[in-house]
């Protein structure tokens, strides 16, 4: 494997994908530093999730690297899925396994990725929905919580692999309102701790109160990108007080 | 007086005399019945589930094969598959004896169902299940194996059952090429004795057979009828 020096937890060089002659992504650069939290907005079909999907190669580029600790996922002879183990990845639509219970679903990977012994892997799972504050609902079944208790559990079954990034993809918004705010709470518990996110999502307030740095990104390219008070307060492209005027209407 | 129409009616089909007399040849047939059935269930449903998971592998020229192979088993009667293979291969040098050939035949014809009942059920795992597994580092092997086939097995188990109760009453095509199993041993009885009551108790011997194994299937749908998140 080749390591590069970087300054990056995450890095993307580049990235292109294309679906069916359409340019998604259009050479895109991003980096996220170690415990930043990154917020990617922008339109739909601006290729966000697709920009996120890319960094751990669930949806293949075209062309383009993208580097996780300065490993470059896309070279030849990188172990993919020992690399997915350090980039955490949660969903729009959770995905959590039907067939397991909350504990089932966390320590998957640990025993059959990681090769924990049962035990051992039960435990590292517990400790994981207890840093959701979940701990209780071990034995249950997905189709026995809310929502935003399952959005917590996959956040646990991503959280348990210590991953060096999380990465995610519109986290709440398959959740009915009032359940938003767990997951939320759940994310910036997350980052105070110290994890490095880039997330993908419309909660525009989040994004204000908890981001280190907030990329817009419109028609596969990134327009601008800064702290929140200047993308939300003195947005410098025109496309962005569009969108963002848009919201606020 | 002579004998009503009740009487002649339980003489032709429930012979106390003819009972007795071929009964023991009854109770052997269902022993053929429970083992070809027994080696039919367990060799067609494992061909089955092997032949859904190498087509989930996606190559593509093995997949050919599979559905081709599979549409030909679905589309012939498995009487006409078992008279190929028993009255055709010994003219090609090739004997097979008569339990091997049926319980080959209807092997391979469960098998197929059961590979498309499987693949359905593996099809209709939904890709963020995949997507999920893939991106905690589980490799598609793994992945298949704890996240996918279990729902896809769940899924597939009520029509399943239902076509393994179907292909296992095949079992009576034996009695065509010689299996000693229950029609062909009622048949056998009937013709030496001039009397329907073995046949009358060979159908009560299919269905003490399979009505349980018909509950069972009910309790099963029933059981696997369950909530998908």
């Amino acid at each position: 494997m080749v390591e590069l020096v970087t300054e990056f937890v995450l890095e993307a060089r580049g990235l292109r994908k294309s679906f069916g002659g359409q340019e998604v992504l259009k050479g895109v650069d991003l980096a996220v530093r170690e415990r930043e939290l990154v917020f990617v907005i922008g339109p739909s079909g601006s290729g966000k999730s697709t920009l996120l999907r890319c960094c751990n190669r669930l949806e293949e580029p075209d062309g383009g690297h993208v580097l996780v600790g300065g490993v470059d996922l896309m070279a030849r002879g990188t172990d993919i899925n020992a690399m997915r183990r350090r980039v955490g990845m949660v969903f729009q639509s959770f995905n959590l396994y039907p067939h397991m219970t909350a504990l089932g679903n966390v320590s998957l990977a640990l025993r059959k990725v990681v090769g924990r012994p049962r035990r051992a892997a039960g435990e590292e799972a517990l400790a994981a929905l207890d840093r959701v504050g979940l701990a209780a609902k071990a034995a249950s079944y997905p189709a026995q919580l809310s929502g935003g208790q399952q959005q917590r559990v996959a956040i646990a079954r991503a959280l348990a692999l210590q991953p060096q990034i999380m990465l995610f993809d519109e986290p709440t918004s398959a959740l009915d309102p009032e359940l938003v705010g767990d997951v939320l709470r759940t994310m910036r518990e997350l980052s105070a701790s110290g994890m490095t996110m880039l997330v993908v999502s419309h909660e525009m307030r989040f994004a204000r109160d908890a981001a280190d740095r907030v990329v817009f990104m419109d028609g596969g390219a990134i327009v601008e990108e800064g702290t929140p008070a200047a993308i939300f307060g003195q947005p410098f492209a025109e496309r962005t007080r569009a969108f963002l005027g848009e919201l606020a209407r | 007086m002579g004998p009503t129409a009740l009487d002649r009616f339980a003489d032709a089909f429930l012979n106390p005399v003819v009972t007795a007399r071929y009964l023991p040849a009854i109770l052997k047939g269902v022993v053929v019945t429970i083992e070809v059935a027994a080696a039919v269930i367990v060799t067609g449903l494992a061909l089955g589930l092997a032949l859904a998971v190498l087509r989930s592998f996606r190559i593509r020229p093995l997949n050919v094969a599979i559905v081709v192979a599979v549409d030909i088993l679905r589309a012939l009667p498995p009487l006409v598959l078992i008279l190929i293979v028993y009255f055709g291969l010994p003219n090609a040098g090739l004997t097979i004896p008569s339990f091997a050939v049926l319980w080959l035949v209807l092997s391979l014809v469960l098998a197929a169902f059961a590979e498309e009942i499987f693949w359905a059920g593996i099809l209709s795992v939904r890709a963020g299940q995949w997507e999920a597994a893939r991106s905690t580092g589980l490799g598609f092997g793994g992945t298949l194996a704890y996240v996918v086939l279990p729902q896809a097995i769940r899924i597939a188990v009520p029509p399943l059952t239902n076509r393994t109760i179907a292909i296992t009453k095949n079992t009576a095509l034996g009695s065509v090429i010689g299996v000693g199993e229950i029609l062909n041993q009622a048949t056998t009885a009937q013709s030496f004795s001039g009397n329907a009551t073995p046949l009358t108790l060979g159908a009560l011997a299919y269905l003490v057979l399979f009505i349980p194994v018909v509950a069972l299937g009910r309790w099963i749908e029933h059981r696997f009828r369950w909530n998908r998140a």
